[in-house]
């Protein structure tokens, strides 16, 4: 009993841990983390009764963790549908790969709980309550150094860059990124637009950010934190981010609220990279050789 | 496969330039009507003037 309670608190303590609110908005005060921490207490419930039960040859617990696995699937095609909703409603949309991230980390983290609680109740049920507590904090510990996603401040390089138009194509340093026609736009670009230039550091941050998912959780990201200067009716603010073919650079040009460069840099260092885009052709022999 | 971008509309002062086709055709008689027309058009069917520098504007869906 003592082994189930401590694995059910320690879970739950997790999954709260692993929630914190932060700048991407997600999840929604007060019911979106309703939702996550009830769900993260299931989790550990059915992950501390594990070893209890089944060291009572209850074997029928085994299939429990086996339904939900199931069922949190589930939770991540609902997250996943609900958000993509959402999303045609944002001035600046996530995009499905920044989605899809979210309902990963969603469903992973409930398995997270699952697995601390699991730890938690074994080591309190074969040895005591002091035990538990330790190996639940070293897998609270663990889990958070783990699962922290790389940012994209640890791949590129990210510095101001000059925006000028040339003609009616409008570049930062030598990024093409759009045509436009009117002139009141080109006015308000030169204004008050702000660009950026990523480097990335390696051939790996490279195919990173050639990633279409991964340039529009930046500009997400960006607009989320400085605003962007648009409305539905006014397409051409919407900000973007190019690729400059020869060097693999990206460019970010944004139309914010907050005209502050600094900070501007300092959100897109913080924009995380998103697990569906993170290609490591260096890993490989062939990229490797492909490289030099 | 589907389109995905579109032109609305086209926006000239110079009638030699463009021919009848897919989108409709407007007729400016000077840049600053030129500049209005496209202006007024994006915003009601919130699309992104582009210019052809050679006096043609679209407006494209993105």
């Amino acid at each position: 009993m003592q082994a189930a309670f401590a694995g059910v608190i320690f879970g739950t303590l997790t999954r709260y841990y692993l929630l914190r609110r932060d700048y991407r908005q997600y999840p929604s005060y007060p019911h979106g983390v309703i939702t996550n921490l009830s769900l993260g207490f299931i989790a550990a419930v059915i992950g501390a009764v594990a070893i209890p039960a089944l060291a009572e040859k209850e074997f029928t617990a085994v299939t429990f963790l086996a339904l939900a696995a199931t069922q949190f699937r589930e939770v991540r095609n609902m997250e996943r549908e609900m958000l993509l909703n959402l999303d045609n409603m944002q001035l600046v949309p996530r995009g499905q790969e920044y989605i899809e991230g979210i309902a990963r980390v969603f469903e992973s983290r409930n398995y997270l709980v699952m697995f601390t609680s699991l730890l938690v109740g074994g080591a309190t049920f074969w040895g005591n309550l002091y035990y538990g507590v330790l190996i639940g904090v070293l897998a609270v510990v663990l889990t958070g150094i783990m699962m922290k996603g790389k940012t994209l401040g640890q791949i590129a390089n990210v510095r101001e860059g000059k925006l000028y138009f040339d003609g009616a194509n409008l570049f930062v340093d030598n990024i093409h990124f759009m045509n436009l026609g009117s002139q009141g736009a080109k006015e308000i670009y030169l204004k008050r637009a702000l660009g950026v230039v990523i480097e990335p550091l390696s051939d790996n941050g490279r195919a990173t950010l050639a990633n279409n998912g991964q340039r529009m959780a930046i500009a997400h990201d960006a607009a989320a934190l400085l605003g962007v200067y648009r409305d539905v009716d006014t397409a051409e603010f919407m900000p973007i981010v190019r690729r400059h073919l020869d060097t693999g650079r990206a460019g970010l040009v944004i139309v914010p609220i907050e005209q502050d460069m600094e900070y501007l840099i300092e959100a897109v260092k913080r924009v995380p990279v998103l697990e569906s885009a993170l290609r490591l052709p260096l890993k490989t022999t062939i990229g490797r050789k492909a490289a030099d | 496969m589907n389109l995905e971008k579109y032109i609305l509309a086209v926006i000239t002062m110079n009638r030699e330039k463009v021919s009848a086709g897919g989108a409709p055709i407007f007729f400016a008689s000077d840049k600053e009507e030129l500049e209005k027309i496209a202006v007024t058009l994006a915003r009601i069917t919130e699309g992104v003037i582009h210019d052809l520098e050679n006096g043609v504007f679209i407006l494209v869906k993105h």
